[in-house]
Protein backbone atom coordinates (compact mmCIF):
# COMPACT_ATOMS: atom_id res chain seq x y z
CA UNK A 1 0.00 0.00 0.00
CA UNK A 2 1.52 3.43 -0.99
CA UNK A 3 2.51 5.67 1.95
CA UNK A 4 -0.20 8.12 1.60
CA UNK A 5 -3.47 5.62 1.72
CA UNK A 6 -1.73 4.01 4.80
CA UNK A 7 -1.45 7.39 6.54
CA UNK A 8 -4.86 8.05 5.90
CA UNK A 9 -6.21 4.76 6.76
CA UNK A 10 -4.27 5.18 10.35
CA UNK A 11 -5.99 8.24 10.65
CA UNK A 12 -9.57 6.97 9.78
CA UNK A 13 -8.88 4.56 12.56
CA UNK A 14 -7.15 6.46 14.74
CA UNK A 15 -9.58 9.58 14.71
CA UNK A 16 -13.29 7.46 14.06
CA UNK A 17 -13.82 9.66 11.38
CA UNK A 18 -15.17 8.85 7.41
CA UNK A 19 -12.73 8.10 5.12
CA UNK A 20 -14.28 11.03 2.53
CA UNK A 21 -13.10 13.92 5.57
CA UNK A 22 -9.50 12.66 5.57
CA UNK A 23 -8.65 15.39 2.69
CA UNK A 24 -4.55 16.61 2.56
CA UNK A 25 -5.67 19.69 3.81
CA UNK A 26 -7.69 18.72 6.52
CA UNK A 27 -6.28 19.96 10.31
CA UNK A 28 -6.07 17.30 12.60
CA UNK A 29 -7.83 19.47 15.57
CA UNK A 30 -9.87 21.59 13.54
CA UNK A 31 -10.98 19.85 10.80
CA UNK A 32 -11.21 16.27 12.28
CA UNK A 33 -12.26 17.05 15.70
CA UNK A 34 -9.19 15.36 17.12
CA UNK A 35 -8.23 16.48 20.56
CA UNK A 36 -4.23 17.01 21.51
CA UNK A 37 -3.89 13.63 23.04
CA UNK A 38 -5.34 12.04 19.98
CA UNK A 39 -2.65 14.17 17.49
CA UNK A 40 -0.34 12.39 20.31
CA UNK A 41 -2.29 8.95 20.01
CA UNK A 42 -1.30 9.75 15.97
CA UNK A 43 2.10 10.19 16.36
CA UNK A 44 2.66 7.06 18.10
CA UNK A 45 0.40 4.86 15.90
CA UNK A 46 2.97 6.69 12.95
CA UNK A 47 5.94 5.48 14.39
CA UNK A 48 4.94 2.01 15.13
CA UNK A 49 3.82 1.48 11.23
CA UNK A 50 6.68 2.87 10.00
CA UNK A 51 9.09 1.74 12.13
CA UNK A 52 10.35 5.68 12.47
CA UNK A 53 11.12 7.50 15.98
CA UNK A 54 9.46 11.41 15.77
CA UNK A 55 10.91 13.59 18.02
CA UNK A 56 8.78 15.60 20.03
CA UNK A 57 9.52 18.82 17.81
CA UNK A 58 8.68 17.25 15.06
CA UNK A 59 5.84 15.79 15.89
CA UNK A 60 4.09 19.50 17.24
CA UNK A 61 4.35 20.06 13.48
CA UNK A 62 2.90 17.49 12.13
CA UNK A 63 -0.93 19.14 12.37
CA UNK A 64 -2.56 18.22 9.08
CA UNK A 65 -2.61 15.27 6.77
CA UNK A 66 -0.60 17.00 4.26
CA UNK A 67 2.35 17.48 6.73
CA UNK A 68 2.01 13.86 7.83
CA UNK A 69 2.69 12.55 4.36
CA UNK A 70 5.38 14.90 3.48
CA UNK A 71 7.31 14.40 7.01
CA UNK A 72 6.78 10.37 6.71
CA UNK A 73 7.92 10.37 3.16
CA UNK A 74 10.69 12.39 4.03
CA UNK A 75 11.98 10.39 7.08
CA UNK A 76 11.37 6.95 4.87
CA UNK A 77 13.55 8.28 2.10
CA UNK A 78 16.19 8.71 4.76
CA UNK A 79 16.14 5.50 6.45
CA UNK A 80 16.07 4.11 2.71
CA UNK B 1 -7.06 -11.26 45.36
CA UNK B 2 -7.82 -8.25 44.78
CA UNK B 3 -5.00 -7.36 42.12
CA UNK B 4 -4.72 -10.60 40.50
CA UNK B 5 -2.08 -10.43 37.62
CA UNK B 6 -2.18 -6.91 37.49
CA UNK B 7 1.22 -4.93 37.03
CA UNK B 8 2.60 -2.56 39.74
CA UNK B 9 5.53 -0.73 39.37
CA UNK B 10 6.45 0.94 43.53
CA UNK B 11 9.53 2.99 43.23
CA UNK B 12 11.53 3.79 46.12
CA UNK B 13 10.07 0.23 47.42
CA UNK B 14 13.50 -1.25 48.58
CA UNK B 15 12.34 0.20 52.27
CA UNK B 16 9.54 1.53 54.41
CA UNK B 17 6.44 2.68 52.83
CA UNK B 18 7.43 1.69 49.30
CA UNK B 19 8.29 -2.11 50.25
CA UNK B 20 5.10 -2.58 52.15
CA UNK B 21 3.07 -1.29 49.62
CA UNK B 22 5.32 -3.26 47.50
CA UNK B 23 4.37 -6.36 49.57
CA UNK B 24 0.66 -5.49 50.36
CA UNK B 25 0.35 -5.63 46.07
CA UNK B 26 2.44 -8.82 45.53
CA UNK B 27 -0.25 -10.67 48.76
CA UNK B 28 -3.03 -9.30 46.43
CA UNK B 29 -1.89 -11.34 43.51
CA UNK B 30 0.09 -8.42 41.78
CA UNK B 31 3.29 -8.93 39.71
CA UNK B 32 5.15 -6.50 41.24
CA UNK B 33 8.58 -4.35 40.06
CA UNK B 34 10.58 -3.69 42.98
CA UNK B 35 12.52 -0.34 42.03
CA UNK B 36 14.81 1.66 44.28
CA UNK B 37 18.51 3.11 44.16
CA UNK B 38 20.11 -0.06 46.04
CA UNK B 39 20.29 -2.68 43.85
CA UNK B 40 20.99 -4.93 46.86
CA UNK B 41 18.09 -3.92 48.83
CA UNK B 42 15.87 -4.22 45.78
CA UNK B 43 16.81 -7.79 44.87
CA UNK B 44 15.88 -8.86 48.90
CA UNK B 45 12.54 -7.15 48.76
CA UNK B 46 12.25 -8.95 45.57
CA UNK B 47 12.98 -12.16 47.01
CA UNK B 48 10.44 -11.86 50.01
CA UNK B 49 8.07 -11.79 47.46
CA UNK B 50 9.30 -14.71 44.76
CA UNK B 51 9.67 -16.63 48.70
CA UNK B 52 5.84 -17.70 49.16
CA UNK B 53 5.24 -17.82 45.41
CA UNK B 54 4.86 -14.05 44.32
CA UNK B 55 6.20 -12.75 40.65
CA UNK B 56 8.47 -9.93 41.40
CA UNK B 57 11.55 -8.58 39.83
CA UNK B 58 13.84 -5.97 41.17
CA UNK B 59 15.38 -3.18 38.90
CA UNK B 60 18.01 -0.71 40.11
CA UNK B 61 17.77 3.04 39.37
CA UNK B 62 17.68 6.18 40.20
CA UNK B 63 14.32 8.00 38.97
CA UNK B 64 15.84 11.53 39.13
CA UNK B 65 17.82 10.75 36.11
CA UNK B 66 14.81 10.23 33.09
CA UNK B 67 17.25 7.48 31.37
CA UNK B 68 16.56 5.02 34.73
CA UNK B 69 13.18 6.24 34.96
CA UNK B 70 12.70 4.94 31.72
CA UNK B 71 14.52 1.76 31.48
CA UNK B 72 12.38 0.95 34.25
CA UNK B 73 9.18 0.68 32.51
CA UNK B 74 11.16 -0.90 29.35
CA UNK B 75 12.20 -3.38 31.56
CA UNK B 76 8.39 -3.99 33.02
CA UNK B 77 6.91 -4.03 29.78
CA UNK B 78 9.34 -6.49 28.68
CA UNK B 79 9.21 -8.91 31.51
CA UNK B 80 5.36 -8.85 31.92
CA UNK B 81 3.96 -7.04 28.83
CA UNK B 82 1.97 -4.23 30.15
CA UNK B 83 1.46 -2.12 33.10
CA UNK B 84 -1.63 -1.64 35.16
CA UNK B 85 -0.16 0.56 38.22
CA UNK B 86 2.68 2.76 38.85
CA UNK B 87 3.16 4.03 42.50
CA UNK B 88 5.43 6.87 42.43
CA UNK B 89 6.62 6.51 46.33
CA UNK B 90 10.80 7.44 45.65
CA UNK B 91 11.38 10.04 47.81
CA UNK B 92 14.40 11.50 50.43
CA UNK B 93 14.25 13.86 53.20
CA UNK B 94 17.45 16.71 53.41
CA UNK B 95 15.77 18.61 56.53
CA UNK B 96 17.30 22.12 57.41
CA UNK B 97 15.76 25.71 58.05
CA UNK B 98 15.11 27.65 55.68
CA UNK B 99 17.78 30.20 56.60
CA UNK B 100 20.14 27.06 56.38
CA UNK B 101 19.29 25.03 53.68
CA UNK B 102 21.80 24.66 51.23
CA UNK B 103 20.91 25.13 47.46
CA UNK B 104 21.63 21.36 46.78
CA UNK B 105 19.52 20.07 49.70
CA UNK B 106 16.25 21.91 48.29
CA UNK B 107 17.80 20.52 44.56
CA UNK B 108 18.25 17.24 45.76
CA UNK B 109 14.60 16.79 47.42
CA UNK B 110 13.05 18.09 44.48
CA UNK B 111 14.81 15.65 42.07
CA UNK B 112 13.78 12.89 43.75
CA UNK B 113 10.38 13.80 44.98
CA UNK B 114 8.53 15.66 42.42
CA UNK B 115 10.80 15.21 39.24
CA UNK B 116 11.39 11.47 39.64
CA UNK B 117 7.12 11.08 39.75
CA UNK B 118 7.46 13.00 36.69
CA UNK B 119 9.83 11.27 34.78
CA UNK B 120 8.05 7.93 35.67
CA UNK B 121 4.48 9.36 34.52
CA UNK B 122 6.17 10.57 31.17
CA UNK B 123 7.59 7.02 30.46
CA UNK B 124 4.53 5.17 31.62
CA UNK B 125 2.11 7.16 29.53
CA UNK B 126 2.35 5.76 26.11
CA UNK B 127 1.81 2.52 27.44
CA UNK B 128 -1.18 2.96 29.56
CA UNK B 129 -2.10 5.10 26.80
CA UNK B 130 -2.22 2.35 24.16
CA UNK B 131 -3.71 -0.11 26.98
CA UNK B 132 -6.66 2.14 27.16
CA UNK B 133 -6.15 1.82 31.27
CA UNK B 134 -3.57 3.15 34.24
CA UNK B 135 -3.36 3.63 37.42
CA UNK B 136 -0.94 6.11 38.98
CA UNK B 137 -0.48 6.80 42.41
CA UNK B 138 1.47 9.19 44.09
CA UNK B 139 2.59 9.48 47.21
CA UNK B 140 2.60 13.13 49.12
CA UNK B 141 2.42 13.57 52.44
CA UNK B 142 0.23 15.57 54.96
CA UNK B 143 3.53 18.21 55.46
CA UNK B 144 2.52 19.24 51.43
CA UNK B 145 -0.90 20.17 52.19
CA UNK B 146 0.10 21.60 55.88
CA UNK B 147 3.53 22.67 55.87
CA UNK B 148 6.48 21.87 58.39
CA UNK B 149 8.74 24.31 59.78
CA UNK B 150 12.43 22.61 58.95
CA UNK B 151 11.24 20.49 55.58
CA UNK B 152 10.41 23.38 53.37
CA UNK B 153 12.14 21.24 50.44
CA UNK B 154 10.25 17.81 51.29
CA UNK B 155 6.92 19.95 51.75
CA UNK B 156 6.98 22.11 48.66
CA UNK B 157 7.84 18.62 46.68
CA UNK B 158 5.00 16.76 48.13
CA UNK B 159 2.72 20.05 47.49
CA UNK B 160 4.30 20.26 43.77
CA UNK B 161 3.23 16.31 43.38
CA UNK B 162 -0.85 17.35 44.39
CA UNK B 163 -0.67 19.73 41.56
CA UNK B 164 1.09 17.27 39.32
CA UNK B 165 -1.67 14.33 40.14
CA UNK B 166 -4.69 16.70 39.59
CA UNK B 167 -3.09 17.77 36.46
CA UNK B 168 -1.76 14.50 35.03
CA UNK B 169 -5.37 12.70 36.54
CA UNK B 170 -7.74 15.56 34.00
CA UNK B 171 -4.95 15.10 31.08
CA UNK B 172 -5.42 11.11 30.79
CA UNK B 173 -9.22 10.53 32.11
CA UNK B 174 -10.31 9.71 29.11
CA UNK B 175 -7.95 7.28 27.96
CA UNK B 176 -9.20 5.79 31.46
CA UNK B 177 -6.12 6.88 33.13
CA UNK B 178 -6.87 7.42 36.82
CA UNK B 179 -4.39 9.48 38.80
CA UNK B 180 -4.42 10.27 42.83
CA UNK B 181 -2.24 10.10 45.49
CA UNK B 182 -2.04 9.10 49.22
CA UNK B 183 -1.23 11.75 51.74
CA UNK B 184 0.65 9.43 54.94
CA UNK B 185 0.67 11.64 58.22
CA UNK B 186 3.23 10.45 60.95
CA UNK B 187 4.08 6.66 59.99
CA UNK B 188 6.57 4.74 61.96
CA UNK B 189 9.30 4.23 59.16
CA UNK B 190 13.49 4.79 59.41
CA UNK B 191 12.44 8.52 58.79
CA UNK B 192 10.38 9.02 61.29
CA UNK B 193 12.60 6.92 63.78
CA UNK B 194 14.74 9.44 63.63
CA UNK B 195 12.89 11.64 65.55
CA UNK B 196 13.55 12.24 69.00
CA UNK B 197 11.23 11.17 71.85
CA UNK B 198 9.79 14.96 72.76
CA UNK B 199 8.99 15.99 69.00
CA UNK B 200 7.32 12.29 68.47
CA UNK B 201 5.44 13.11 71.95
CA UNK B 202 4.26 16.80 70.20
CA UNK B 203 3.21 14.72 67.33
CA UNK B 204 1.17 12.63 68.50
CA UNK B 205 -0.80 15.57 70.74
CA UNK B 206 -1.74 16.78 67.13
CA UNK B 207 -3.17 13.30 65.87
CA UNK B 208 -6.72 12.71 66.69
CA UNK B 209 -6.36 8.64 66.56
CA UNK B 210 -3.56 9.56 69.51
CA UNK B 211 -0.68 7.17 67.43
CA UNK B 212 1.54 6.95 64.35
CA UNK B 213 0.75 5.09 61.64
CA UNK B 214 1.93 1.81 60.11
CA UNK B 215 3.26 1.42 57.25
CA UNK B 216 0.37 -0.63 56.40
CA UNK B 217 -1.75 1.46 57.01
CA UNK B 218 -0.99 3.35 53.80
CA UNK B 219 0.04 0.31 52.13
CA UNK B 220 -3.82 -0.75 51.83
CA UNK B 221 -4.67 2.43 51.02
CA UNK B 222 -2.65 2.26 47.54
CA UNK B 223 -4.22 -1.04 47.04
CA UNK B 224 -7.48 0.40 47.12
CA UNK B 225 -6.99 2.84 44.74
CA UNK B 226 -4.79 0.57 42.43
CA UNK B 227 -7.58 -1.94 42.75
CA UNK B 228 -11.31 -2.54 40.02
CA UNK B 229 -13.38 -0.56 43.42
CA UNK B 230 -11.69 2.60 42.31
CA UNK B 231 -12.38 3.01 38.79
CA UNK B 232 -13.90 6.18 39.51
CA UNK B 233 -11.96 8.06 41.64
CA UNK B 234 -9.54 10.27 40.01
CA UNK B 235 -7.28 13.18 41.23
CA UNK B 236 -8.42 12.80 44.59
CA UNK B 237 -5.82 12.88 47.58
CA UNK B 238 -6.31 10.47 50.34
CA UNK B 239 -5.28 11.08 53.36
CA UNK B 240 -3.50 8.45 55.61
CA UNK B 241 -3.16 10.77 58.98
CA UNK B 242 -5.44 9.55 61.71
CA UNK B 243 -7.50 12.49 61.31
CA UNK B 244 -4.66 15.25 61.38
CA UNK B 245 -6.15 17.02 58.19
CA UNK B 246 -9.78 16.96 57.58
CA UNK B 247 -11.62 18.82 55.37
CA UNK B 248 -9.93 20.11 51.59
Amino acid sequence: MALEEKVKEIIVEKLGVAADKVKEDAHFIEDLGADSLDTVELVMAFEEEFGVEIPDEDAQEITTVKAAINYLRKKMDQAD
Amino acid sequence: MQLKDKVAIVTGSTRGIGKEIALEFARRGAKVVVSGRNAERAEAVCAEIKTPGGSAIAVAGDVSRMADAQQLIERAIEQFGQIDVLVNNAGITRDNLLIRMKEEEWDEVLAINLKGAFNCIKSVTRQMMKQRSGRIINITSVVGQIGNAGQANYAASKAGIIGLTKSVARELASRNITCNAVAPGFIETDMTGALDEKVRESLQAQIPLGRLGSVSDVARAAAFLAGDEAAYITGQVINVDGGMVMGG
